[in-house]
């Protein structure tokens, strides 16, 4: 890190970028390797050694009191006192602070505004007055872009540059490209872990989505070409929007059919996770139609759509897969336990649940020691093929996996790709939805690119990965559209999410 | 203890939560070796699930959690604080202090007299009189007074089971009623109605104050479970607030016309037909009646509702992540209407106990007592496992009628139950200081966690 440069961080979710920077921040100890600051090896023991030597950081999920105002959030931790003993705060040196170090990195911001009643824009911008108000040389952005609307994050990068004018350093951590070729100096790709190049921002977008989707390690899953059957998941113009009440789908068309498997590619955040949220009854449907071999099934109950034959992988095991404190048995029928013959009526019936387990569990190879052990101690990869194992362990007519093998290991990669195959080959319709592009281009049969909330492009699996990548960075090429059956523009960050920054600048104003 | 390492604690793509997590998983993984190494060469052959029966369940948080380990010593630990405060309380023991350097003897002897003497009177209080006992043999005293301390001991320990069970399901459903004081008083109210305003044959009455205290509870159950449900009102907040609504309501209605007792003026209502009232189990001269055994059979409902039916597998999965229990179609906001009903309307039972048993047999502002509270005590006691609250209230029935004898023989107030329930409670909420005071090994302790902490 040079002083006044922008460093962008790029790479998957789960390749380490986060990681890394919480080593920096003192946050994580190091299991070896060693930080040199100013050419001098850095011991650090916390975040306080890392703001002693200027360092700053900015979470993805702000460390901010919510009930708190912006000069008492800034304050915290380094609380200024006078009357000696007595121990009066100083507000008044807290808030000059504040107004001093807004107006000579121009962020606006006003002192006396409780954070609750800020926009995220502005949050963030506190997290960055209170980062330095500390001194610090170096910022650590933490994937800053991830919770802001797009105009928020033009006036983010307005404020990197000014922070970049005045000398400071930025470490920005991203997975978006067009904002690494927008504001970065210089790119470092992480990808499992390594660090697997340096660019600068003049390459090409197709040159950075390779690095960091990787190519190197290209997992094949052996399978016949499908043989698609009749329609099974419909989508029709599907509109829903985020926790937050932004739109993260708008306006989706999608088709799955008996026997193929559909993967939906797309830099996280684009608005996979509600997509198949929405699909599976778990997000309202503001808009469009959602179909099962013929019935509607938008407005339905999750339990619903899941008896009428629906196979579900959640996208975070840890938080909607699994019980962890339920034993493999438990979680192996934790969406089928009323149903005979693990449960008749009111009563479980244990050794029906104990005997299916047992089965499963040689099945789908868990390596477990038990059928009661909780499922929190197994491995992240064993603890996905249970939630594999079980959605897959009843008849279905569509399965819908969601980052199926995130943050699992090879071998537990290869064996779930290949009951995802063979379950497309008994004739269900599969959707994959996966930011891993090697996973989507070796198990799709039609990929389905979505950026933005929309379908940018559906092409082949033997598409030019390129291709694939500048359709994931927004760019339809030419060759793109010629495939595309639905394209839908892709050159619009000009109307795409306008709708969802409206309380942005009006609340600013306001505070 | 010759563990092999097993394949799951060394995988390295294994995210433990925190430290705490991570011996947990270690602890399990070492406890399952043990398991799997007992059948020796025979574990290819299918182990037939074994119902767990009171026993094996009790051995089972014996060997599995050390937790009874620590809320062992945690008894010893208040027994001895408890101790320390008779003899500062006392002011003739504490005088012999002022010249202990001269005569220890003096301070010792007379402190041991007084806390032996007094524990002994707890003991004899709540579970067996020696002398009683040999008074029986010779003749002189009858089989009642041999059993007189563990009736009291049921007697007071019948209504904690109730309240105690409530708070427990609650809690294993991820809900912290406190609002089990609240709902055994609707409880008790429905069930004195019922007890003396309707004329029903005998049976039938008892059945049916037994069932209206029931009703009464699961309303002031529901009312917190569909704000939960429905607004994502705070249950701690409203079941507090119930609380109030509940005493005052109660102190309201005692003195109205056709509840009040017609000969008195105070606050007191008319008293149950005798038809609508528990039987006692052991004549009339013992006062333990049939509530106990109402209290088993609800510890044995409840802990199949929990462990062996597709509702407790539901409670069990909100209760411990919503998230993935509603990802897997379960109805997060009707489990926490049905937790907060099933919860009151055990509460509800242990009002009526209150008033159909033989601790009083009409209304009075009081007549609910603390069982609510206690009840929380009472789940926390028994790790919110429902043979472990049965057992729990047990011990805190047993203290109920100690203290009382330690009041009458050795002049200790009988607050000081009240404390030593308190002090066994803090000791166990804080694992870590028993740990401290003990030298518990570190890794055992790890998978102790402060049972009601989560919730906050």
């Amino acid at each position: 890190m040079e002083p006044g440069e922008i460093h962008a961080l790029l790479g998957e979710n789960g390749a380490g970028k986060s990681t890394l920077m919480n080593v920096l921040y003192g946050l994580y100890q190091p299991d070896e390797g060693e930080i040199l600051v100013d050419g001098k090896p850095l011991k650090l023991k916390g975040p306080s050694d890392a703001i002693g030597a200027g360092i700053g950081m900015v979470h993805q999920h702000f460390m901010l009191v919510p009930v708190f105002t912006v000069a008492e959030n800034i304050m915290l931790g380094a609380e200024q006192v006078r009357g000696g003993i007595a121990g009066f705060l100083d507000r008044r040196r807290a808030r000059r602070e504040v107004t001093e170090v807004s107006e000579r990195y121009n962020l606006r911001v006003d002192p006396d505004a409780v954070i609750e009643d800020l926009p995220v824009g502005i949050q963030q911008r506190v997290e960055i007055v209170k980062a330095l108000t500390r001194d610090v040389d170096l910022l650590i952005l933490d994937e800053p872009t991830a919770v802001l609307t797009p105009q928020e994050t033009e006036e983010l990068l307005t404020v990197m540059r000014s922070l970049k004018a005045a000398g400071k350093s930025i470490v920005f951590i991203t997975h978006k490209l067009g904002e690494v070729k927008a504001i970065a100096d210089r790119i470092t790709v992480i990808r499992r872990g390594k660090t697997v190049g340096t660019a600068s921002p003049d390459a090409s977008r197709d040159e950075l989505a390779a690095l960091m989707v990787g190519r190197n390690v290209r997992l094949t899953v052996d399978k016949a070409p499908a043989t698609p059957g009749e329609p099974v998941l419909e989508v029709t113009g599907l509109v829903v929007d985020d926790d937050r009440q932004i739109r993260a789908v708008d306006g989706v068309d999608l088709t799955v059919r008996a026997g193929e498997v559909l993967g939906v590619a797309g830099v996280q955040g684009n608005g996979q996770t509600e997509l198949i949220e929405a699909i599976m009854g778990l997000r309202p449907v503001l808009a469009g139609t959602v179909s099962l071999v013929g019935d509607r099934i938008d407005g339905w109950k999750p339990k619903k759509v899941l008896r009428a034959g629906v196979g579900y992988v959640p996208e975070d095991r840890s938080v909607d897969g699994l019980i962890k404190e339920f034993s493999v048995a438990e979680n192996l029928v934790l969406d089928i336990y009323d149903r005979p013959p693990f449960g008749a009526g009111l009563a479980l019936k244990p050794d029906a649940i104990a005997a299916s387990a047992k089965e499963r569990i040689e099945q789908f190879d868990v390596r477990t020691s038990s059928a009661d052990a909780s499922v929190g101690t197994l491995s992240g990869g064993n603890q996905q093929k249970v939630i594999v194992a079980r959605e897959l362990s009843r008849p279905l007519k569509l399965f819908i996996a969601a980052q199926p093998t995130r943050g699992v290991d090879v071998g537990s990669i290869e064996f779930i790709h290949s009951q995802i195959i063979r379950e497309r080959d008994i004739g269900t319709a599969v959707m994959v939805v996966s930011s891993e592009l090697d996973e989507v281009i070796g198990l799709a049969d039609r990929i389905a690119v979505m950026y933005r909330g929309r379908i940018i492009g559906i092409v082949g699996p033997d598409t030019p990965r390129e291709e694939i990548g500048l359709l994931m960075a927004g760019i339809s090429p030419d060759v793109a559209h010629e495939r595309n059956t639905d394209a839908v523009p892709g050159d619009g960050p000009a109307t795409d999410g306008s709708p969802a920054s409206g309380p942005g600048s009006a609340s600013e104003d306001e505070a | 203890m010759t563990n092999p390492p097993t394949p799951q604690s060394g995988s390295p793509d294994k995210e433990p939560v925190s430290e705490a997590q991570a011996a947990q998983n270690a602890l399990g993984n070492t406890e399952r070796a043990e398991v799997a190494t007992k059948p020796g060469g025979s574990a290819s052959t299918p182990e037939p699930e074994q119902k767990p029966s009171l026993g094996r369940l009790f051995m089972d948080n014996l060997w599995a959690a050390n937790t009874f380990t620590v809320t062992l010593l945690s008894l010893v630990l208040a027994i001895v604080v408890g101790a320390v405060l008779m003899i500062i309380s006392d002011p003739a023991v504490l005088s012999t202090y002022s010249y202990i350097t001269s005569r220890p003897s003096d301070a010792i002897t007379s402190s041991w007299t007084l806390v032996s003497e007094a524990y002994a009177n707890l003991f004899k209080g709540s579970v067996f009189d020696p002398e009683a006992f040999s008074g029986w043999l010779n003749g002189t005293g009858s089989w009642q007074a041999v059993l007189a301390p563990i009736s009291e001991t049921l007697t007071y320990a019948a209504p904690l089971v109730f309240t105690g069970l409530s708070v427990a399901l609650a809690f294993r459903g991820g809900l912290f009623n406190i609002g089990a004081q609240g709902q055994a008083t609707i409880g008790v109210i429905m069930a004195a109605l019922a007890g003396f305003l309707l004329p029903l044959p005998p049976g039938l009455h008892l059945l049916v104050a037994v069932l209206a205290g029931a009703l009464g509870g699961a309303i002031w159950g529901f009312i917190p479970g569909i704000l939960k449900a429905r607004a994502g009102a705070h249950e701690v907040i409203n079941t507090i607030m119930l609380n109030y609504v509940a005493t005052y309501f109660l102190t309201w209605l005692i003195v109205q016309n056709g509840v009040q007792d017609p000969n008195r003026t105070d606050a007191i209502s008319k008293a149950v037909d005798t038809s609508a009232q528990l039987p006692r189990l052991l004549g009339d001269n013992l006062r333990v009646h049939a509530g106990i055994l109402l209290a088993v059979l609800a510890t044995w409902a409840v802990a199949w509702l929990l462990n062996r039916s597709t509702l407790g597998f539901e409670l069990r999965a909100v209760g411990a992540n919503p998230d993935a229990a509603r990802t897997a179609g379960i109805s997060v906001t009707r489990t926490y209407i049905l937790i907060m009903v099933f919860a009151g309307i055990l509460a509800g039972l242990g009002g009526s106990n209150m008033v159909l048993g033989s601790t009083a047999s009409a209304l009075t502002p009081l007549v609910v007592a603390q069982i609510g509270f206690d009840g929380i005590l009472v789940a926390l006691l028994g790790r919110v496992k429902p043979w472990g609250v049965l057992l729990a209230a047990l011990l805190f029935g047993a203290l109920q009628a100690g203290g009382n004898r330690m009041q009458s023989y050795s002049g200790i107030s009988l607050e000081l139950v009240t404390v030593l329930q308190a002090l066994i409670v803090i000791f166990i909420a804080a694992p870590a200081l028993v740990k401290a005071i003990f030298q518990l090994r570190a890794a055992r302790a790890a998978r102790l966690q402060t049972s009601l902490a989560k919730g906050w």
